[in-house]
């Protein structure tokens, strides 16, 4: 009976079984997990809908959807950085400000436009409430916003929103990167929760081996027991596990050398794709200016500081004015902050340590990307409101970027220029338009 | 189908089928120096080291990435966004050759200027405008004001020469301020201040190349002291005698964009003007003529007199007596065209003597071209230059009669025949300055320099033509301490405003006065600084004239309305001076692409090729034919001999070319080289031709028709011709042409579509290839070149070598076949079809015609090039592109030898920060890099290389119309070299947008049997090498000659 061989070997296949099972189930439950994040995403904005119910109106502020949001969006590019709704930062709180500022109606809207379009002629004109304010704030200037009546009232049903919402709960707040923060946190418990079924899994497993194990030296003793037994078996009991013949076996020798071959040449092969790769790069900076705090608490756009990425081929590592902004009034004791005043004075522009260095021969264009494509920072800059310091989030090599083309869609609702392309597309097959479909791996994409 | 059987050739070794020339011509690459039998053996240690060697760089490579910084503005200027260029109209100026321009900048940096639309020359630009930008980061600019050798400040510099200044005034000294033309009003102005202020000033204005001969016959003939401006788009008929309009003459970028307008033909419009040249050196617009004739320089009077004479007896006008008796082909003919196109014609010629152009005159006015193609009533001011006044300062100077000169960015030491004289009076004076922006030749002789700015860095202002001007406005911050000689003149004058500030109140008080469109000035400032030009009568301050006596020799009975001329004394005198036939060897002196010498020192302008010549590097004596078979000269890809050149006292050994056209008897010698003092790249390229330059009458004489003596020495010498390299084999399907009449006949019959033999009877070779196509549904780039209108001129050949940072590689690599142009101008010359033997083809070689071919990469759709490449580095778009990709490229060259059109280029050593390869100065300093375009890579060693259709500007185009949510159109992309065509010879454009240009021009159809699912509509377009069914996306469209015989 070769009960006892047999056993061996099932023994070692559920050993490598379990192994691979638990891999593939971190797969598809990390897949779960990002469908969940989804959902929770659409929920989110669903819950947005139904907050903008009633309340008592301004009159002549619109309350239609597209104002407010068209509002919102002037606020989060414009205004954000120096107020907010609820709370007093570098300029007053503005909820109610409609309200508070002198005349009724349409006047008070007319004296907000005045006052957001050249603030210092206002208050030069010897407006009370104008003068008022500037004595509370001096020496801090409003920067002039040459907008259109409309888009003030559009701010101002925002801020009219947002008002009668009240202030916000954690719960509900939202923003290009509130969103991204949720879906990381997402990723983050399921992976915990990842880790306690597979180390569930792999305990079970291994009290399962244990007790295969010890179901078979129970057999073996039963059978050593017995005397009559035939050839065969007594072979099979008697059998010693000898490493020295295992290591004079030719099949298990060309066995290990093809999977230390195999191994080796993996692991070289993974090691020199990487030379010339920063993924990660971390460089300690002059300024240690955190991400954190300015995108992920205060949620300031990218755009503000970063103004070349929807308008240009760089980003743009923003210049000290663009710091003095704020930085005039808020945290002036600092002494990171110290410092942007020392490379003011000096007149020495400040020298950041440059983390994407992608190479000269590569050709990439923001505003392709975060204008046409509408690709969020966070898919190739990462979680970088979460970052203290920042690194490099994505590996930055060709096969990454090809990759990336791919798989993504090219965002051409509403944009005239990929009207036929999409047509053409559509006639051939159901699957969305790729970048790769109109050429997006060409080499004089990128290369030139 | 008629088939056009002319015989092609490049140069005279293929003509005369040299079995060295054809040998090489078989390879792509030559041989490569050092690898021959000398080349020294490598041993198994130098294996080792290099082992070692490339092991140790692995590892390096390996290693940590530096730590590389990235710093941003401090203040960022809210106009400037790095990644985004910005646009500026400015204008170029170089003596008084002025062009409206705009500049491109990124980051603040000046990179590339095209031509403003709102211009005189309607965005016509020449190469060398296209190459100024690099001028402005010439190492070998100065970069403080000097006093001798030593650096100075402003205030020494200053109050020195104002002290100087002063103690001369007192003495009653006497000042002279020598320039080139002045046709700046701010500038003029400044120098009336000056002036003003120290009384005894006098106003030298002389040009290098003078057209002074044709103010003063305008002088003598209407009373106006100017050369007119000329509309070529109104003449049906040009006759030229030895004008070079097309290349070397003053604003030839307005006369090309003319020029192309009326050589363009088409099946509805099959009418096109007729050109005349009489010359004697074969020039760019005798290259372009119907017919050309060679004549000697000494026969020009003549020419024009038995002219005149032939369109007298017609008017019934008394002729000239005494010029008859030159034996000119085709004189008859051009008058009796002229006579039929009467009032839509124009004569014109280059000679600098008043004598010739008087006559001229008197043919433009017996023809009625006044009023129509000249335009006296609007002069052109590029050429204000008086040989006369020169000459007067010259001796005078010489004699010590004054006491101090002052040189406003000119340079006569240099470009004067009499600059020795200059050199050894300027130690006499006591107080000499000069503005160049550069120590040369002259200014290093003076006792201070006070620098100007280059045009880039600079406000300034011009008026080109009578009541038209361009504002010049910095598109950078000053590199250098540098001032604006304008500002120079003010402060010396005791003034202490800007330069600025002075040029903007004259606007105030003259063209802002003169408009009535704005009462703000400041708006009117921001729209004229926007569009850059502004249009209006106004009147400028004239120069300050010495009361001397300004009179041209033939002024008899001027009056300032109306023709009137002393023709029976000018016609003695030019039986004087002219001879019906002459034995002796005359030399006539001419400029090209170079220019006359300032920017000797560019090294783009030094490797273009001469458009005619196809020489780079060096002037050298032209001679013809006959010279060459007489004394037994040779020419093969440039081996040549030098010849002992003697003109009057002057001797020069000089390099000798054989040009075919060139007119028996005569040699030709470029000026603008052979400069001491241009820097590194200019220095000691060939000889320096201005002493040679005859002063008769006191106007400077371009031609030297006595005292000429040329003897071979024997020496051997090299000239870097490019002209025989990357040869298209011997294929005869590369240039289609016709005659007008039998274009008009039938329009079909210009171009013969080559067709093949099968079992299914002859097919066109899309018929049969193998070759399934590409689908393009998006868009399908293409060119579309008009053989018709393409003069040469090389304009385009400058802005791709700026746009695409194509390095300069030096004369000796030149030699070794590896220039690195991405376009390349062919010259062909052709024989008639009734040459039967090599006899009659040399003969025809004598004048042949000429036609212009730009070529550059295909971009074919069925590519030999992308199917040799082992790592596919070359590769076909979506959107009708032949790719190049650097970083893939390993460097095998199969692809350059696969290519049918020889227009790949690889780059054999580093040209970037290299010593070896320092007159690459783009790429050799960190401020030369300044140039470089930012969206473009600099290529490394080892790599191939070749026209990508500016896919950064496709790139980028495209992208402008993705944000704006549209599909793009002509304005949003154009290449370098169609954008740089001052005749529009070459269009870029969507091959698939039914609304652009190329569309139209080639009247494309939908054709669904078509492998790339179109047809080209259009009889004159052929693609080059058709039978090869490469399918290229560069169409030609076959010359038409406006020639009687069909």
């Amino acid at each position: 009976m070769a009960l006892g061989c047999k056993m061996r070997n099932f023994l070692f296949l559920i050993c490598i079984l379990s192994g691979t099972v638990a891999y593939a189930q971190q797969d598809s439950a990390t897949a779960a997990g990002d469908a969940a994040a989804g959902g929770e995403q659409q929920e989110t904005a669903a819950a947005d809908d139904a907050a903008s119910g009633g309340g008592e109106k301004y009159p002549g502020i619109p309350t239609d959807q597209a104002s407010i949001s068209a509002g919102q969006e002037l606020f989060e590019g414009n205004c954000k950085t120096c107020h907010n709704i609820h709370t007093k930062l570098v300029g007053p709180a503005l909820a109610n400000v409609y309200e508070r500022v002198p005349g009724e109606g349409e006047e008070s809207i007319e004296w907000l436009h005045n006052f957001i379009y050249n603030s210092q002629k206002v208050i030069a004109s010897g407006d009370p409430y104008a003068q008022k304010l500037w004595e509370e704030y001096k020496p801090t200037v409003m920067t002039s916003f040459p907008f259109e009546k409309e888009q003030v009232k559009d701010i101002l049903a925002y801020i009219q929103q947002e008002t009668i919402k009240g202030p916000a709960t954690a719960s509900t707040e939202t923003g290009p990167g509130g969103e991204v923060t949720t879906d990381g946190k997402q990723t983050g418990i399921s992976s915990t929760y990842m880790s306690v079924i597979l180390g569930v899994l792999i305990f079970v497993l291994v009290l399962i081996l244990v007790v295969l194990i010890l179901i078979v030296n129970i057999l073996v003793k039963y059978l050593k027991d017995k005397e009559d037994l035939d050839e065969a078996d007594r072979e099979v009991i008697e059998q010693k596990f000898s490493f020295k013949d295992l290591a004079t076996n030719k099949v298990f020798l060309a066995i290990l050398t093809a999977i230390f071959i195999a191994v080796v040449a993996k692991t070289s092969i993974d090691a020199l794709f990487t030379v010339g790769i920063q993924q990660g790069y971390q460089p300690a900076q002059p300024i240690a200016f955190s991400h954190a705090l300015h995108a992920g608490e205060y949620e300031i756009d990218c755009n503000y500081c970063h103004t070349g990425v929807r308008k240009s081929k760089n980003a743009n590592i923003p210049s000290a004015n663009i710091c003095m902004n704020c930085h005039s009034v808020v945290k002036t004791e600092s002494k990171q902050i110290q410092e942007i005043y020392k490379a003011v004075e000096e007149n020495k522009p400040i020298e950041w340590v440059r983390i994407h260095n992608l190479p000269d021969l590569a050709y990439f264009n923001h505003e392709q990307h975060v204008e046409v494509g509408e690709i969020e920072c966070q898919t190739c800059h990462g979680p970088i409101e979460e970052m203290e310091v920042v690194y490099q989030y994505a590996p930055l090599t060709m096969g990454w970027c090809i990759n990336c083309h791919r798989e993504t869609a090219v965002n051409a609702d509403g944009n005239d220029y990929y009207n036929k392309l999409v047509e053409l597309h559509n006639q051939e097959t159901d699957e969305p338009m790729t970048v790769e479909d109109i050429g997006g791996l060409e080499c004089s994409k990128c290369h030139y | 189908m008629k088939k056009v059987n002319k015989t092609y050739w490049k140069g005279l070794e293929q003509l005369t089928n040299d079995t060295e020339f054809v040998k090489n011509a078989q390879n792509e690459f030559p041989e490569v120096p050092g690898e021959g039998e000398d080349a020294p053996s490598r041993s198994r240690r130098d294996f080792l080291k290099m082992m070692g060697f490339s092991l140790a760089a692995a590892s390096l490579a390996a290693c940590e990435a530096p730590i590389r910084k990235a710093i941003p503005y401090l203040n960022k200027p809210v106009d400037v966004d790095p990644g985004i260029p910005n646009y500026y109209a400015s204008t170029y100026f170089n003596g008084g050759d002025v062009y409206s321009v705009v500049v491109k900048t990124r980051e603040g940096r000046p990179i590339k200027l095209d031509g403003n639309k709102h211009g005189v020359a309607e965005g016509a630009t020449t190469g060398q405008v296209e190459a100024s930008v690099l001028n402005l980061y010439d190492t070998n600019r100065l970069q403080n004001p000097k006093k001798g050798e030593a650096d100075i400040t402003w205030e020494t510099l200053d109050a020195e020469v104002k002290s100087k200044l002063s103690s001369i005034q007192a003495k009653g000294g006497k000042i002279a301020v020598v320039s080139e033309t002045v046709n700046s009003p701010s500038i003029k102005k400044a120098l009336k201040k000056f002036a003003d202020k120290y009384q005894n000033v006098e106003h030298v204005m002389y040009d290098p190349i003078s057209e002074y001969g044709v103010m003063a016959a305008h002088k003598a003939t209407f009373g106006v002291d100017a050369v007119p401006s000329y509309d070529l788009t109104k003449a049906d008929v040009i006759v030229s005698v030895a004008s070079d309009f097309l290349g070397s003459r003053s604003n030839s970028g307005q006369f090309s964009k003319a020029y192309g307008k009326i050589r363009k033909v088409s099946k509805d419009n099959p009418e096109m003007s007729r050109h005349y040249q009489f010359e004697s050196n074969l020039s760019l617009t005798g290259a372009n003529a119907d017919y050309r004739t060679p004549i000697k320089p000494s026969q020009e009077g003549f020419v024009v007199g038995q002219l005149y004479n032939l369109l007298a007896k017609k008017a019934g006008a008394a002729p000239l007596s005494g010029v008859s008796g030159a034996e000119v082909a085709n004189l008859e003919k051009a008058a009796n065209d002229l006579w039929k196109a009467k009032g839509k014609s124009l004569v014109i010629a280059g000679s600098n003597d008043p004598d010739v152009q008087i006559v001229v005159n008197a043919i433009n006015n017996l023809l009625t071209n006044y009023g129509s193609t000249i335009n006296i009533d609007k002069p052109a001011y590029y050429r204000l230059g008086n040989d006369r006044k020169m000459n007067a300062f010259v001796s005078g100077l010489a004699k010590g009669e004054y006491s101090a000169v002052i040189f406003y960015n000119a340079n006569p030491v240099y470009n004067h025949p009499k600059g020795d004289q200059i050199a050894s009076a300027l130690s006499k004076v006591e107080l000499s300055v000069a503005t160049n922006g550069t120590s040369d030749e002259t200014s290093s002789l003076s006792q201070y320099i006070a620098p100007d700015h280059h045009f880039l860095e600079a406000w300034n202002d011009a008026e080109p033509v009578k009541g038209h001007f361009t504002l010049g406005q910095p598109a950078i911050r000053p590199l250098f301490k540098t001032r604006n000689a304008g500002e120079s003149f003010l402060a010396w004058s005791g003034e202490t405003t800007s330069y600025y500030d002075f040029l903007r109140n004259n606007w105030k008080e003259g063209q802002f006065a003169a408009q009535s469109s704005t009462g703000d000035f400041d708006q009117f400032w921001n729209e004229t600084l926007y569009k850059g030009v502004f249009a209006g009568d106004v009147q400028t301050a004239e120069i300050t004239e010495t009361a001397t006596s300004d009179e041209a020799p033939a002024t008899e009975g001027q009056s300032s309305t109306g023709f009137t001329a002393n023709l029976a004394a000018v016609a003695s005198r030019i039986k004087k001076n002219y001879k019906a036939s002459s034995s002796n060897i005359e030399l006539a002196l001419y400029t090209n692409g170079t220019g006359n010498g300032s920017m000797a020192n560019n090294p783009w302008l030094q490797e273009m090729p001469d458009p005619i010549t196809k020489a780079t590097w060096d002037n050298y004596l032209t001679v013809s034919q006959s010279f060459a078979r007489e004394n037994g000269l040779e020419m093969k890809e440039g081996q040549t001999v030098t010849a002992t050149l003697k003109v009057g006292g002057q001797t020069m050994e000089v390099p000798v070319l054989i040009q075919p056209g060139q007119a028996k008897g005569t040699m030709g010698l470029a000026l603008g080289y052979g400069r001491k003092k241009a820097g590194k790249v200019g220095n000691e390229v060939g000889v320096n031709a201005y002493p040679l330059l005859a002063v008769q009458n006191e106007f400077v004489s371009f031609n030297v028709t006595e005292g000429v003596t040329v003897e071979p020495t024997g020496n051997t010498y090299k000239i870097a011709q490019t002209q025989t390299h990357e040869t298209v084999m011997d294929r005869d399907s590369i240039i289609k042409e016709a005659t007008l009449k039998q274009y008009k006949k039938d329009p079909n019959s210009v171009v013969d579509h080559p067709e093949f033999h099968t079992s299914e009877g002859k097919k066109r070779p899309e018929a049969i290839t193998l070759w399934d196509g590409h689908d393009y549904n998006n868009h399908h780039w293409g060119l579309a070149i008009d053989l018709n209108s393409c003069t040469g001129c090389s304009a385009c050949h400058i802005a791709c070598q700026v746009e695409n940072n194509i390095p300069v590689v030096g004369k000796e690599e030149v030699l070794n076949r590896r220039e690195m142009h991405w376009i390349r101008i062919d010259r062909y010359y052709s024989s008639p079809e009734s040459a039967d033997s090599y006899d009659e083809m040399e003969n025809a070689a004598d004048n042949p015609e000429v036609v212009f071919q730009p070529m550059m990469c295909q971009h074919c759709n069925n590519a030999p090039c992308e199917t040799v490449c082992p790592v596919a580095a070359t590769t076909h778009s979506s959107e009708g592109l032949n790719q190049m990709t650097y970083n893939r490229c390993i460097g095998t060259r199969y692809c350059a030898n696969n290519c049918p059109y020889k227009v790949r280029r690889f780059n054999w050593f580093k040209y970037h920060d290299n010593k070896q390869f320092d007159k690459n100065t783009a790429q050799n300093s960190a401020l030369g890099k300044m140039v470089l375009n930012p969206d473009v890579t600099v290529r490394a060693r080892g790599v191939m290389e070749k026209c990508s259709l500016c896919v950064q500007r496709i790139q980028s185009g495209k992208l402008k119309a993705k944000t704006e949510g549209r599909r793009p159109n002509d304005e949003d992309v154009t290449t370098a070299c169609a954008a740089a065509c001052p005749s529009d010879a070459i269009v870029f454009g969507d091959l698939k947008n039914e609304d652009s240009k190329i569309h139209n021009l080639l009247k494309i159809r939908k054709a669904e049997n078509d492998a790339n699912g179109m047809e080209i509509g259009e009889e004159r377009a052929y693609a080059v090498l058709e039978e090869l069914r490469v399918d290229p996306n560069v169409f030609y469209f076959a010359k038409i000659r406006n020639k009687d015989e069909a």
